[in-house]
């Protein structure tokens, strides 16, 4: 009786198993913290566009978190197929340390691997109280500036580059006066979240400080949870293009054999489809087409980009992030 | 890493100072549970009151409580535009995004701890000593150094080093709270974490050793008191 209910055991567990290695289309897409809404509302459609292509049931299954972390989670050994993260250097770091894809990822998808942008604008409270127009009125004396750690957010990495663009960019501008002016900046930040959205929650629901510097899907869907009789946004003259990359991970993709599902994935993302999707979601469509459908609510903005002014990620994470760089530095004096 | 990069990453200003806020936070928030702490199992074992069951059973709540959920609710009550934040801002007092607000995240996770380890010993401390102590003349205060104190020492000392070793470990409800600002309300294990992300292993790994040599000594001479003051009252092993 007890064996015949082992061997039953054994049967149905086998049974259970040759069944899910059968159905193995699963994908595992590792992402920072906020695009969940993009992939998800991404991810049914694909699975849709992949049903209808080739008939096999695909599931997507996300994971979301803080770039870094999320990087770090990879080359500890978490099997993401696919990595979409905030910055190029976190995908680095997975090449570098992991050596799970090639050193020339970027290279493989058009437009830096990056099938949709984003830039860094500012949230203000309704009807702009202290007049902030641009990067100039943050190191007034009396405002309060809400951004989170460079040294544990992406996106605060993002925010920090485009102070210092802006002050490099101004008449007469270089990088000693560019320094001060991020230096007058971060004095006026009364705290330093460790992640982007709690930034936003300490900006909205503690009411701390006068201006958040945010991601602009981020902005626009605080906008849009809170209502506009809250908060509103602020484009100011000059910000940069922060391009989230996406890669296949190819040592997980050829383990799984997912290489071909997990390519058509990302390739999807440059597609029309893809693209409208980015766009509702309040990112920048690289497709022209489709941009000028979104041109409306994604306002023109002068838009400098990482690899012209600070050399790339790199350069910058060095320069700027790395123990004793220049974030440091304006802490230190 | 050998030695001088390992005494360079942590002799940094910064490192320094989010040491001493760890520990010295810890400490301040261990003491305060031991007295505070006291004072609610003494409450809790000697009184008889209406929702004494349910008061109780709150005292575990840091325990049963997702750190993180801790964090954001502290954060939530002390922020200028909080329940308790706002009755203090008017007097310049702020608690949220300061060390202040560190050490309130680490008294709140820390007070269960001597709670219920004090609890028990007091539960079997015999009245009759207290009544024998006040027959020969003792004052309440006497009693309390002479006879209560001698006994529930060691439970103390266990609690106030249980409390001190969680609060020195602490990330989750104290990076809500603290502000995180470089050399002010950064804490030792935050600094840990930020050196992950630069992924420098080698320099979270080198503030991990210090942290565990620090706590380490501390609870050796924790230890040390304990077993002094066992032998000091007569008990000794």
């Amino acid at each position: 009786m007890y064996r015949k209910f082992l061997s039953a055991l054994i049967a149905a567990v086998a049974l259970l198993t040759a069944a899910t290695a059968g159905a193995d289309t699963t994908l595992l897409n590792v992402s920072y913290d906020p695009t969940r809404e993009l992939y998800q509302e991404f991810n049914a459609a694909f699975a849709k566009h992949w049903k209808a292509k080739s008939g096999e049931t695909v599931t997507i299954k996300q994971s979301h978190g803080g770039s870094g972390k999320q990087a770090r989670a990879v080359i500890d050994g978490l099997e993401a197929d696919v990595v979409t993260l905030a910055l190029a250097y976190d995908i680095d770091a997975i090449a570098d340390k992991a050596r799970l894809l090639p050193a020339d990822w970027q290279m493989r998808l058009p437009h830096n691997a990056s099938p949709y942008t984003s830039t860094i604008v500012f949230l203000v409270r309704k009807g702009n109280p202290k007049g902030i127009k641009d990067w100039g009125d943050l190191v007034k004396p009396g405002i309060g500036v809400i951004t989170p750690n460079p040294k544990t957010s992406g996106g605060a990495r993002w925010n920090y580059l485009a102070a210092w663009a802006y002050a490099l960019k101004q008449p007469g501008g270089n990088e000693v006066k560019a320094k001060e002016f991020v230096a007058k900046l971060y004095a006026n930040v009364p705290v330093l979240d460790s992640g982007a959205r709690g930034s936003t929650v300490t900006f909205v629901e503690r009411g701390i400080g006068d201006v958040l510097l945010a991601w602009e899907n981020e902005a626009y869907l605080a906008v849009k949870e809170l209502g506009p009789d809250k908060v509103e946004i602020v484009t100011p003259s000059l910000s940069i293009l922060a391009e989230p990359p996406v890669s296949v991970v190819d040592k997980v993709v050829d383990k799984r054999g997912t290489r071909k599902l997990a390519q058509a994935y990302l390739d999807y993302l440059y597609t029309p489809e893809g693209q409208e999707i980015a766009g509702k979601n309040y990112y920048r469509p690289i497709d022209k087409a489709i941009a000028a459908k979104f041109a409306k609510q994604l306002a023109g903005i002068k838009l400098i980009t990482i690899d012209e002014v600070f050399g790339g990620w790199q350069k910058a994470q060095k320069t700027h992030f790395e123990d004793g760089g220049s974030f440091d530095q304006i802490y230190h004096r | 890493m050998g030695w001088p990069a390992f005494w360079e990453a942590v002799t940094a200003p910064r490192v320094v100072a989010s040491l001493r806020l760890t520990f010295g936070a810890s400490l301040i928030a261990a003491s305060i549970n031991a007295v505070f702490g006291l004072l609610v199992a003494w409450v809790l074992v000697r009184y008889d009151f209406f929702g004494k069951k349910l008061v109780d059973a709150l005292v575990d709540l840091p325990f049963a409580l997702p750190t993180a959920v801790a964090g954001i609710a502290l954060t939530a009550l002390y922020a200028g535009n909080g329940l308790i934040g706002g009755l203090l801002e008017p007097y310049g007092i702020k608690v949220a995004f300061t060390p202040v607000g560190i050490t309130v995240a680490l008294t709140f996770i820390g007070l269960p701890f001597v709670v219920r380890t004090v609890q028990p010993v007091l539960e079997d401390l015999e009245l009759e000593l207290e009544e024998a102590a006040a027959c020969l003349g003792a004052s309440r205060l006497q009693t309390f150094q002479r006879v209560i104190l001698p006994a529930i020492g060691p439970a103390l000392l266990t609690g106030f080093a249980l409390a001190l070793a969680r609060a020195i470990g602490e990330y989750g409800s104290v990076v809500f709270i603290a502000g995180n600002m470089p050399m002010i309300s950064e804490i030792a294990p935050l600094l840990i974490i930020t050196k992950l992300e630069q992924y420098d292993y080698a320099g979270a790994t080198a503030i991990a050793v210090v942290m565990l040599i620090i706590s380490f000594v501390l609870l050796f001479a924790i230890n040390a008191l304990q077993w002094w003051s066992r032998r000091r009252s007569g008990k000794g092993d």
